[in-house]
């Protein structure tokens, strides 16, 4: 009898304690997939595919810090491996969850450091089907979100949230999220075009625990209109590893130090 | 991990190999050629490391058409060393301040433009200096000193490729005479830099040579031989910059302070400057920024120039502005860029216009084909002297 009663309560709980609304999954996921850690380090590689299977590779060493809470302040520090031209190019991001990001671009062959205006909502991330918002991530508080289902894909239990931005500042009319119950991490995203076609598909291909943070290991993006996709992959990754503050700055853009880009 | 670290040499070598050729498209050189730039290239970079240590070595092999000649010249090559709390720069070096495109006010370092008005990539517009140069990174700003012993000039273009003004085409006499090395002559510069409300900042000092020569006539009435010099100039300048107006603005300035000739009586030394740059750029939609800049210099003591400046002898306005516009729009993931880059000045009527293509082939190959198209204003003026030194170019390179 009491076993009868203890569970008809934890039953009954769900909609007492854990009911959680659209913009806590959205947190919650933030936080799970952008937030993890102090720090995090990753070299990580991407192949851009064409429709005809011609491959571009980029690959690079991607280390992050946090500055406060999950969906605060962050540190992106960025150095590039290939392709050739871009070799030894370093770029550092200042991401403010409010205001526009602050970003900076070292050119090795001119010895040149430069703020860069582009644009993170629309911009391509280095020619890639992923935009600069889409690696740093977008402000939970630019879009509405809702729980539209709640159902299984594969074996992962998932809310699906539908994401209508609240201006007009991307391309997209809204998005869907199958994000998992058990990790929060996004399992797929299907992007919705202003006719409310779907022309892009983003799907979390694998998930590895990186010191005990279910961590997207490999990731694909793809464009249904062009039929361009591409496809992450996180060679190596790491968190908590002590990055210093002194990393994001010009004089470390200018000579990356060797321990943190290897 | 530490120890396999502090003993591991790392090596490694990448480069390129480059055809550069550019066609005259108004009229031929003035020595008949219809190139101004003819050559294949290969280049070798070499980067080792051994914390707290580094070489880095860029050295480039050519072989030009126009001169049927082949060359090695070491581009870049230095020693690093970097401690905690600051670090040393030793040998050649390229070294690029300020906040201009294709404007320079507080970057006071050489430059090749030669390279810039041939249609050479745009690295080759920069010239490494040889010399010193040492970081100090405090809590409350960042330093950086450099000590240049060797007086390296500007390259400016060839006489035979290139049809540009000279007040004194007869005399043919000529004579260079640059700064000797000795430590009175060591160029100084330093910059101060850190971060100002969300804007960087920068103040910089430099105490040395004008890169441009100057023409010293031996007899104004009945000139035999012409000396070129480099007068001393020291150069006292800021520059701010940072998000503004859903894009990026950056403002510089810098008072070019003519040693030789502080009264702006003497007209084999220009006179001193004030300097302003005001910059924006801003993408305006997806892979497209524009990006725009004005730019004033204001002669002090200007009656003094005009009283001095000899008979014959264009003058220099006492205000000179130049406005420029750079277009970027990057197509087929980002595989294709189309760029626009002009400049026009409003004081002297004269311009420069270059387009280009840039196309990647693969991860390793890419090829460029552009314009320079000169014109306007005066026979002397900046853009108006190379009126008849239009040019098409092509650039294509292997990389690895």
């Amino acid at each position: 009898m009491a076993w009868y009663l203890i569970v008809l309560l934890v039953m009954l709980l769900p909609f007492e304690v854990f009911a959680l609304s659209a913009e806590d999954v959205m947190k919650k996921s933030q936080a799970a997939f952008l937030y993890p850690g102090k720090d995090f380090k990753a070299r990580v590689g991407m192949k851009l595919i064409s429709k005809e299977g011609k491959e571009r590779i980029r690959e690079m060493t991607m280390l992050r810090k946090n500055y406060g809470e999950p969906g605060g302040d962050q540190k992106l520090f960025i150095y590039f491996f290939q392709p050739a031209d871009v070799k030894d190019m370093t770029f550092m991001v200042y991401k403010y969850p409010v205001k526009d990001d602050d970003r900076w671009l070292f050119v090795p062959a001119i010895n040149m450091v430069r703020r860069i205006a582009a644009q993170d909502k629309t911009s391509s991330f280095v020619g890639s089907d992923f935009t600069y918002e889409e690696v740093s991530g977008r402000d939970i508080v630019d879009d509405t979100h809702s729980i539209v289902k709640e159902e299984k894909l594969g074996a992962k239990d998932c809310y699906v949230i539908k994401s209508t931005p609240k201006a007009a500042d991307v391309d997209y009319s809204y998005k869907l999220s199958w994000i998992d119950k058990a990790n929060f991490l996004p399992v797929k995203e299907e992007y919705y075009d202003r006719r409310g076609e779907l022309y892009k598909v983003f799907t979390a291909d694998e998930v590895k625990d990186v010191k005990g943070f279910p961590t997207v290991t490999k990731r694909t993006m793809k464009n249904l209109q062009s039929g361009h996709r591409t496809e992450v992959t996180y060679l190596k990754s790491d968190y908590n590893i002590g990055i210093e503050d002194s990393l994001f700055s010009e004089r470390f853009l200018r000579l990356p130090p060797k321990k943190w880009i290897e | 991990m530490l120890s396999s670290n502090s003993f591991a040499l790392d090596i490694s070598l990448h480069g390129f190999l480059q055809g550069n050729y550019s066609f005259d498209t108004a009229s031929s050189n003035p020595d008949g050629g219809d190139f101004k730039w003819a050559e294949e290239r290969f280049q070798l970079k070499l980067d080792a490391a051994k914390e707290p240590f580094r070489l880095f070595i860029k050295t480039d092999a050519f072989f030009d058409h126009i001169d049927e000649k082949g060359d090695v010249e070491l581009r870049e090559g230095y020693i690093d060393y970097t401690a905690k709390k600051w670090d040393l720069r030793i040998g050649r070096q390229v070294i690029t301040w300020g906040l201009g495109d294709l404007i320079f006010i507080n970057d006071v370092f050489p430059k090749d433009y030669e390279a810039f008005f041939s249609g050479r990539p745009m690295e080759y517009l920069k010239k490494g200096v040889d010399g010193v140069k040492v970081g100090l990174y405090p809590v409350f700003a960042s330093f950086e000193f450099i000590a240049v012993p060797f007086f390296e000039p500007n390259n400016y273009p060839d006489a035979r490729r290139f049809h540009m003004f000279d007040p004194m085409p007869n005399v043919t006499n000529r004579e260079e005479k640059d700064p000797a090395s000795n430590f009175k002559n060591t160029e100084l510069a330093l910059r101060i830099y850190r971060d100002i409300a969300g804007f960087d900042a920068s103040v910089y000092f430099y105490r040395g040579f004008f890169r441009k020569p100057y023409l010293i006539p031996d007899d104004l009435n009945n000139t035999t031989k012409i000396t070129l010099h480099y007068p001393k100039l020291s150069v006292y300048g800021a520059s701010l910059q940072g998000r503004a107006l859903e894009g990026v603005l950056s403002l510089e300035t810098g008072y070019y302070d003519s040693r030789q000739d502080r009264a702006g009586t003497d007209y084999t030394v220009p006179n001193s400057q004030a300097r302003f740059l005001i910059g924006y750029q801003r993408q305006l939609w997806e892979d497209f920024t524009i990006g725009f800049q004005y730019y004033m210099e204001y002669m002090h003591d200007y009656s003094e120039y005009k009283k001095a400046q000899p008979a014959g002898f264009p003058k220099d306005r006492k205000l000179g502005q130049l406005a420029t516009v750079r277009l970027t729009q990057f197509l087929m993931h980002q595989n294709l860029r189309l760029s626009l880059f002009s400049f026009w000045s409003p004081s002297d009527g004269d311009y420069m216009l270059n387009p280009e293509i840039k196309y990647n082939f693969s991860d390793h190959v890419w090829a460029a084909v552009g314009g320079n198209i000169y014109g306007g204003g005066e026979r002397w003026s900046q853009f108006g002297q190379l009126d008849k030194n239009d040019n098409i170019y092509l650039q294509l390179r292997y990389e690895f």
